[in-house]
């Protein structure tokens, strides 16, 4: 079968043969080398001066958003932050089409209306990018309770960087999932920074007595291992199916990049040796790379042999969103209302 | 000697910095306002003037320290609380209106919330629709609170000087494509009145009343009038509460033709409640009804030609101030 980067996570799903484990840790290679490559195009855009305004890069966090959509349904909800590049092409959004609305044109998912920080896309249960740090908690949660109440069998994943964890309307939506047993989701990436402010600044106790607290079934795990985040959320995830109600992952991780991408100078409050140490040591592409290579599902001139491609679709990608045509101006006041 | 110029952000510096060495009670809070200095740089070097006691860095918890700000001003402090976006007032409608407009009244005057809510305004950053608004009018609506529009560098030191004084909560809009914008700055001590109209330019066939963004396009269009045979005077209120309501009349009374610009939405805004208060005071001498530009009835497109068309620009007002003169 053909497996392309505009794929979504359910591999099990749509095809015929059962997946063989090789296969599943293929996929969820190619997936994260293409939010890798999107980004590296995204910075290009930006670099180029061909990008309207500014964009947060995922580079160095694909293990979570990977992890956690290979393990849902295509139908399944999905609600994504600022830097939302990755859970969009995690749950099987098309990069020329994200290309488009990174552009402001008329391809572009929301018809170049929302750009970088409001994808959207219903046909892969993307409830959409939000701009509004905690912006998303009541819809993701809200979304839980449809699929409860409408009996459809769905979960929700809400994912949010802990800078969202001095949102109080959290806290709210956190005690309503669990008093009413909804099939939420909300996955805490700490990545260390609230912008420009390391998060042990900005948080009190521990993340995971937040959720806690309500007694909400919480864990935490390293955000750079693609599998082990993979075996926990297909655990959350059955749980909430199974209608045994919310659940709060934090997984550990770091952007590779600065908090957008014109945040060049950094070192007032990242050190270059942190960087560093977390771009050789703990890449999670790299990291999944050696163990595929030690399973012999792959060897290194297959795995750079996959990357090209990938390479070549998102210079493809890029290309079709760059000669796209902008939307009509006669559109500025469409979609007020439906 | 040539005057001193600075730009819009080191204006605001300033105001805070002088404000800072004078009254050891006024103190920053808000997200990233220490080292960071604010993603647009705004407040740069003053924690290392004067400390991480005084220029606190916060989560991103809106409402929660917007209401520390308010609880702090209640008993003895003057702190300035920083919302980065102007878009993220709406997490702490609570505490701005429900509380900090009201505990004075409410309290029979006992308690005051001398506090300064500092955060921006403004589209055509590409920023898109949760980056982009310009929601002064909602402050601008409540008792209790005053809300003002600086427009230009000196205009900023003065104004924010005078808020910081003030014994109320001052809501303090600042442009963010203005930041960069220079002009000249005196070194002394001054404060500008709230609720004192500002002309900005005089003329006599049209009155272009503007706040904050729109003053420099009505400049702009202003300049461009001046070439096709129309002269237009730029009335900037400077304050949309307290509003001098003399100066703008009295300029209307004038010219007797009014296009107020605010790049807030026009319908239910900041625009309407101007052209209302022109249309009942100057009523005998208007030559034409008073018009309103806004920002369009949309959110902010991403999408640069879609944004472009949702801000009055100087070429809109141009034709428009031209066509109310009768010279289109
Ligand atoms: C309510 C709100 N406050 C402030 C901001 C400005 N802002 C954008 S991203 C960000 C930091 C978010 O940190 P985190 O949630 O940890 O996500 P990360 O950027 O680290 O992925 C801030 C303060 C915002 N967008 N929304």
């Amino acid at each position: 079968m053909s497996v392309t980067a505009s794929n979504p996570g359910d591999l099990a799903a749509r095809s015929a043969a059962p997946v063989t484990e090789q296969q599943k840790w293929l996929h969820a290679y190619r997936q994260m080398v293409s939010i890798r490559l999107f980004e590296e195009q995204v910075n290009e855009l930006y670099i180029r001066a061909l990008m309207p305004g500014l964009a947060h890069l995922y580079s160095g966090e694909e293990a979570v958003a990977v992890g956690i959509c290979e393990a849902l349904r295509r139908d399944d909800y999905i609600t994504s932050t600022h830097r939302g590049h990755g859970h969009c092409l995690a749950k099987g959004a098309s990069p020329d089409r994200m290309f488009a609305e990174l552009l402001g044109k008329e391809a572009g998912y929301c018809r170049g209306k929302g750009g970088s920080m409001h994808i959207a896309d219903p046909a892969t249960g993307n409830l959409g990018a939000n701009a509004i740090v905690g912006g998303s908690v009541g819809i993701a949660t809200g979304a839980a309770f449809a699929a409860k109440r409408l009996r459809t069998d769905r979960v929700a994943v809400c994912f949010f960087g802990e800078g969202a964890l001095g949102q109080g309307s959290l806290y709210e939506v956190m005690n309503l999932a669990q008093l009413w047993k909804l099939p939420v989701i909300y996955v805490c990436e700490n990545n260390l920074y609230n912008e420009y402010t390391h998060f042990s600044e900005t948080t009190a106790g521990t993340i995971l007595a937040r959720a806690t607290a309500f007694g909400i079934e919480a864990t935490s795990v390293d955000g750079q291992d693609v599998r082990k985040v993979n075996e926990v959320a297909s655990r959350l995830i059955q749980r909430a199916r199974k209608g045994e109600g919310p659940s709060f992952l934090q997984a550990d991780t770091y952007r590779f990049s600065g908090h957008h991408v014109g945040d060049i100078s950094r070192e007032y409050y990242r050190s270059k040796q942190e960087e560093s140490l977390w771009k050789t040591e703990r890449d999670p592409i790299k990291l999944h790379a050696a163990w595929l290579i030690a399973q012999r599902f792959a060897d290194s001139a297959s795995l750079d042999k996959t990357a090209a491609e990938i390479r070549n679709e998102m210079i493809a990608a890029v290309k079709f969103a760059v000669e796209a045509p902008y939307p009509s101006v006669k559109e500025v006041d469409q979609h007020v209302y439906a | 000697m040539p005057e001193r110029e600075l730009t819009f952000a080191q204006a605001i510096r300033e105001a805070l910095a002088e404000e800072m060495r004078r009254d050891a009670t006024v103190c920053i809070i808000g997200e990233d306002v220490a080292e960071a200095g604010t993603p647009f740089k705004v407040l740069s070097g003053l924690v290392e003037e004067f400390g991480s006691e005084r220029v606190v860095d916060t989560p991103i918890s809106e409402a929660g320290f917007t209401g520390i700000g308010v609880g702090a001003a209640m008993t003895g402090m003057r702190p300035v609380v920083d919302i980065m976006f102007g878009d993220f007032i709406t997490l702490t409608m609570d505490q701005m209106v429900n509380q900090a407009a009201k505990v004075h009244y409410m309290s029979g005057g006992h308690w005051n919330v001398p506090m300064v809510m500092r955060t921006t305004l403004g589209a055509t950053r590409r920023s898109a629709a949760q980056h982009s608004q310009s929601l002064h009018a909602w402050f601008s609506h409540v008792p209790g609170l005053k809300v003002v529009l600086p427009s230009t560098p000196y205009d900023a030191k003065g104004l924010l000087k005078t808020a910081i004084r003030d014994n109320n909560p001052v809501v303090f809009f600042e442009d963010k494509m203005m930041y960069k914008l220079k002009g000249p700055v005196p070194e002394d001590d001054y404060t500008i009145p709230l609720g004192v109209a500002d002309v900005k330019r005089e003329g006599g066939d049209i009155t272009l009343v503007a706040t904050s963004s729109m003053v420099q396009t009505a400049l702009g269009a202003a300049s461009m009038l001046e070439k096709a045979g129309v002269s237009a005077e730029v009335v900037d209120p400077r304050t949309t509460w307290p509003l001098d309501e003399k100066t703008l009349i009295e300029s209307a009374q004038k010219t007797s033709r009014v296009i107020v610009l605010d790049e807030g939405y026009g319908r239910y805004g900041v625009a309407a409640e101007i052209a209302a208060v022109i249309a009942a005071g100057a009523f005998y001498d208007l030559d034409a009804p008073v018009k309103r530009m806004g920002a369009m009835h949309v959110p902010i497109p991403f999408s640069p030609p879609l944004e472009d068309a949702t801000v009055p620009t100087e070429q809109t007002v141009f034709e428009a101030a031209r066509q109310m003169c009768g010279k289109a």
